[in-house]
């Protein structure tokens, strides 16, 4: 028998396909996502023909502009009003335009970049065998402790992927909270999350903990992944579509006609709410709330500080980005439902943080806490189902993320011997031997606690008064409680810092790069300037705060 | 658009805030000249706003207004009247003295380090602390009274914890370990008071749309803004919880003596003459202004918290070992009194009220700083290492019996004024009140007179044997207090006079009358 034969035992010639419509994508619009991706590969060809003495430089030249041409696309696409009264779906259905997504694609880049300076910072770590060496590891490949590493660290080896790896995430962020379908939604989770994975792992000192810490992340993300997943297959059996349009529509029963190969599922509330729940879950995980937080310790503690302080900026704001548009899309219909839920888990998150922060003796550990109770006033801001909501939470996503990458990036001029100094007792005195330095960090501390005259407070500000609004007072009570007891902690780092006496084997303030420098200024910039007049970027956010649908 | 004086007032002591620390570390006597020299300047400018101010005019003055945080409805809203005026020449009085009597407290025992400059950090924060207070007295704008209410908390902060008092009881460890514990109790009574209020402040936001204290007053005068009893209430209670806290008053009071005993003289001073008013002041501004009904309503229990304040912390100070915790309990003591004033809602009481903030300003910027002196000559704190200080040291014995006397309101000098008037005030509404509230000032007389007894008379205490008398620049610090003491004392008309019409409008808020005295028609 010939080929052809045997082949049609089993199959059946199908209709010839005349034309098949090519998939109409506004490349103007998606600008921003396209620069990044495409400088993300760069970045790998970089990797693979850039002669290694050049590559580090290349490297932080490509991605800083990128991010910064990425950063301009979305200015212009705001200056077009394409935030406002051009806001769309573009590329079929899968992206929206609007007012949140640029608003939180234009944060996420800033974030990105002064993230990018700390990355590629190499004046901190000592001259090893005469060459200049970043936080990351030398070779990645090379076991901890090994003679392969000590060949890699004289070789002068760097890990110049990291720029690669952090452009390919921050690609995935920028579509995160843009995705306006649920697959595109969990694609973009894992495009951001692997690089993210992979980025933990790269610690130049501990390397074991670097590594373990990396391990949780990427176990316990798979795993939310894998329920995020499941949730969506479950709404598909729901609504008949993964858009989330239709979804709404179909959940407000706008909708009634019913996929024939669905009729069995379509329209059962008992897959809705699970499926829902399980999506919600998944978001929860990325944005650390309780108690979906148990990896954030963790891996903020293992992960090269400067990796610590992109992921708990960017991430944060990508994820309560998406977070936003499914609840706000796709579940307004279900708001009676979820509403409660997210207030309980925004009073365990709130209280939760403020409370295990208290016992921490490790700086990193002690911000990751503070990170979890700041995830919680933030969903306060989610539970006001209000325009103003929305923009309160856009607001307070701002501010926080430029107060933790200046934070975390004091975090790394701290250090001994043994590379950062990270454990609390360390700090004792710091404000006598390095005032400067210790005032930025008080301030960025005050900023966490919501002191007036700082962006804490104005973010803080903003998202209770949204909750209040939105008849959530009882949130607003447990927010100022938990504040006060977050308080606490951020107090007890001032008072050590400063009224401490220095130990005499106390660790030193390394003079950092013009890069962490700049990155640090900013933060502290961005805290004061979103303090004392924080009306323009209001304006912003509250331009920003209708989604389309 | 006019000079806006009202923002150079506060604004003046932040410039100079900067400007101090910005000088260079060798340069230590250079900042303290620059602090001062600010000061004074910006006690110039808080007697032209006393000037300019017209007592007879409209109820705030000299305002501005422009646009802030539109958002949060939110305006840089700027007024003052006579009680604001009255505090605000209060505050830029003391601070010359403050900075004059602590020129020393803050020279670095030894140079660790050409980059702490802790001698610059010291005037700068008095000062950032100044530009702060006088803010708070102008706003006519919640948000913006709440915004620095709050703030003034961590130059404060700083102020009690990296500066302690050098002459304390036990190890330096210890000394260091107890001066962060009051720091950090300091600040937390405070910041909880503060959130509590934020919820507050967010809820009156949801109820009224705006933070303007006129426009809500109008608001509300002509009906177009109903609170509900209950909303009232609770938010009444919020703002109360936070000045309460500040102010301080029983029993939220317990971080003032930790604070005051720690702190070196003259924060203690700034502490309790100066912060501390921002709470009784805006317990008259905003619990009365913003909510009439519910500060009736709460009336009851308010005074019976004063009552126990005044009486509880006087019983206190008699028991104290400590001179400058004494101090403290006598000021709660007194700030019990202020309280009552307020809440006896008759306008003599009030009246006394504010006239008692100025006087006890002064009163106790006088006995403390002098306590100060003495305490940075012998080393200790405790009372029981003195005797006999008169024989050696006269002028210094001479300043504090003063200072005492004043504190235990001697009629002659500026406190009694305001006592009597408080008194007088509370008994023509509430006679039993006015009754238990006199026994404050028995026990006045009581601690007063036995702490100078303890440290003053007796035999001579060898270790105070050799103890100098007070040098020039403490005589120009304590001379010029006790003559205002005498001289409101005596006339005391300046400003009452300031203070009496302000004090009809907030009358007029919470719509109470004096009580008229029954006279029986003569057969």
């Amino acid at each position: 028998m010939s080929a052809t034969a045997v082949h049609s035992l089993w199959t059946t010639a199908a209709d010839p396909i005349d034309k098949i419509d090519a998939p109409k994508i506004e490349y103007g619009q998606l600008a921003p996502t396209l620069i990044i991706i495409g400088a993300a590969v760069l970045g790998v060809l970089i990797e693979a023909f850039v002669p290694r003495k050049f590559r580090y430089y290349v490297q932080l030249f490509v991605s800083v502009v990128a991010l910064a041409a990425a950063f301009a696309a979305v200015v212009a696409l705001a200056a077009g009003d394409y935030g406002t009264t051009k806001a769309r779906i573009a590329a079929m259905g899968a992206i929206a335009v609007d007012g949140p997504a640029l608003f939180l694609q234009g944060t996420i880049l800033l974030a990105g970049l002064v993230a990018i300076f700390t990355f590629a910072e190499r004046r901190l770590d000592p001259v090893a065998h005469g060459n200049r060496v970043d936080s990351f590891v030398a070779q990645a490949g090379s076991v901890p402790g090994s003679a392969g590493e000590q060949a890699a660290t004289k070789a002068g080896f760097t890990t110049t992927e990291v720029f690669p790896l952090a452009l390919f995430a921050i690609g995935g962020m920028l579509v995160f909270p843009a995705a306006n379908d649920l697959l595109t939604l969990f694609i973009a989770l894992e495009v951001f999350s692997l690089p993210l994975y992979l980025l933990c792992a790269l610690a130049r000192r501990k390397r074991l903990m670097s590594q373990e810490a990396a391990v949780k992340y990427f176990l316990l993300g798979a795993f939310a992944s894998a329920f995020t997943l499941f949730g969506i297959a479950l709404i598909y059996g729901y609504a008949g579509s993964v858009s989330y349009g239709t979804v709404a529509k179909v959940v407000d029963g706008t909708v009634t006609t019913v996929d024939p190969a669905l009729a069995g599922t379509m329209g059962n509330d008992a897959l809705l709410l699970i499926g829902g729940a399980m999506i919600v879950m998944g978001l929860l995980f990325k944005v650390g709330a309780v108690p979906f937080h148990m990896w954030t310790p963790d891996v903020y503690q293992g992960a090269p500080t400067p990796v610590t302080g992109f992921m708990a900026a960017a991430t944060k704001v990508a994820a309560f980005g998406a977070l936003l548009r499914l609840l706000y899309v796709v579940l307004p219909g279900l708001r009676w439902d979820w509403r409660p839920v997210m207030m309980g888990v925004a009073v365990i998150t709130m209280l939760g943080g403020a409370i295990v922060a208290i016992t921490q003796t490790d700086i990193k550990r002690l911000l990751a806490y503070s990170s979890i109770a700041h995830a919680g006033f933030i969903l306060a801001g989610v539970i006001a189902t209000t325009e103003e909501g929305i923009s309160s939470v856009l607001f307070y996503l701002a501010a926080y993320s430029f107060v933790t990458i200046g934070a975390f990036a004091v975090v790394t001029l701290v250090r001994d011997a043994g590379g950062e100094a990270t454990h609390l007792s360390k700090w004792a005195g710091l404000g006598r031997r390095s005032p400067l330095v210790a005032a930025v960090f008080a301030v960025f501390l005050l900023a966490f606690a919501g002191i007036p005259l700082t962006s804490g407070f104005s973010g803080k500000f903003a998202v209770f008064k949204a909750a209040a609004d939105g008849g959530a007072g009882a949130l607003v009570v447990v927010g100022v409680i938990s504040s006060a007891i977050a308080a606490f902690f951020y107090i007890r780092v001032i008072v050590l810092m400063f009224f401490s006496e220095p130990k005499t084997d106390g660790p030193t303030v390394a003079v950092p790069s013009p890069l962490t420098m700049t990155a640090i200024g900013i933060g502290v910039a961005v805290t004061l300037v979103l303090g004392v007049a924080p009306q323009y970027f209001l304006d912003l956010a509250g331009d920003a705060g209708v989604f389309v649908r | 658009m006019s000079f806006p004086l009202l923002t150079a007032t506060a604004a003046l002591p932040a410039v100079g805030a900067i400007a101090t620390a910005a000088v260079p570390a060798a340069r230590r006597t250079a900042a303290k000249w620059l602090a001062l020299l600010f000061s004074l300047a910006t006690l110039a400018l808080a007697v032209v706003v006393a000037v300019r101010f017209d007592p007879d005019g409209d109820r705030y003055q000299l305002t501005e207004s422009r646009s802030w945080i539109a958002d949060f409805g939110v305006r840089y809203e700027l007024g003052v009247d006579g009680i604001g005026v009255a505090l605000i020449a209060l505050t830029a009085l003391l601070i010359p003295f403050i900075i004059l009597a602590g020129w020393h407290d803050a020279d670095p025992l030894e140079t660790k380090s050409s980059r702490w400059r802790p001698t610059q950090g010291f005037f700068a924060l008095i000062l950032a602390v100044e530009a702060m207070v006088i803010i708070s007295f102008e706003a006519t704008d919640v948000f913006l009274f709440y915004i620095f209410f709050e703030a003034m908390l961590i130059p404060m902060y700083f102020l009690i914890g990296g500066f302690g008092d050098r002459a304390h009881t036990g190890s330096d460890e210890n000394a260091s370990a107890q001066r962060s514990y009051a720091a950090v109790k300091f600040l937390l009574y405070n910041l909880v008071g503060g959130l509590i209020m934020l919820a507050a402040v967010i809820g009156l936001y949801v109820v009224a749309g705006n933070f303007s204290l006129q426009e809500i007053a109008e608001a509300r005068a002509n009906g177009s803004l109903d609170m509900a009893t209950n909303t009232e209430r609770w938010l009444f209670l919020g703002f109360f919880f936070a000045f309460a806290v500040k102010a301080p008053l029983w029993p939220l009071h317990t971080w003032l003596p930790n604070a005051m005993g720690e702190a070196t003289a003259p924060v203690a001073v700034l502490i309790t003459a100066v912060v501390d008013k921002v709470g009784t002041f805006a317990m008259l501004r905003f619990c009365l202004g913003l909510f009439p009904e519910a500060s009736k309503w709460a009336t009851p229990a308010i005074l019976v918290l004063a009552l126990i304040s005044i009486v509880y912390g006087a019983l206190l100070a008699v028991g104290q070992r400590d001179i400058k915790r004494l101090v403290a309990y006598a000021s709660i003591s007194h700030f019990g009194f202020i309280i009552l004033g307020i809440f006896a809602m008759t306008s003599q009481g009030q009246s006394g009220a504010t006239l008692y903030m100025v006087n006890h300003g002064i009163s106790t910027a006088a006995l403390m700083l002098v306590a100060g002196f003495l305490i940075s000559r012998r080393g200790s704190r405790l009372i029981a290492d003195y005797g006999g200080v008169q024989k050696v040291a006269p002028v210094l014995a001479g300043t504090f019996l003063i200072g005492g006397l004043a504190t235990l309101s001697l009629p002659g000098l500026a406190p009694f004024v305001s006592e009597f008037l408080v008194l007088v005030g509370t008994f023509a509404r509430y006679p039993a009140v006015g009754i238990i509230a006199t026994f404050g000032i028995v026990l006045a007389a009581l601690y007063t007179l036995v702490l100078y007894q303890r440290t003053m008379t007796g035999p001579v205490k060898p270790e105070v044997a050799a103890m100098p008398d007070l040098k020039v620049r403490e005589l120009a610090v304590v001379a010029p207090l006790i003559a205002l003491l005498i001289v409101l004392g005596v006339y005391p008309k300046p400003v009452t006079e300031l203070v009496n019409p302000a004090v009809k409008h907030t009358m007029s808020d919470v719509q109470k009358k004096d009580p008229q005295p029954e006279v029986e028609a003569v057969k």
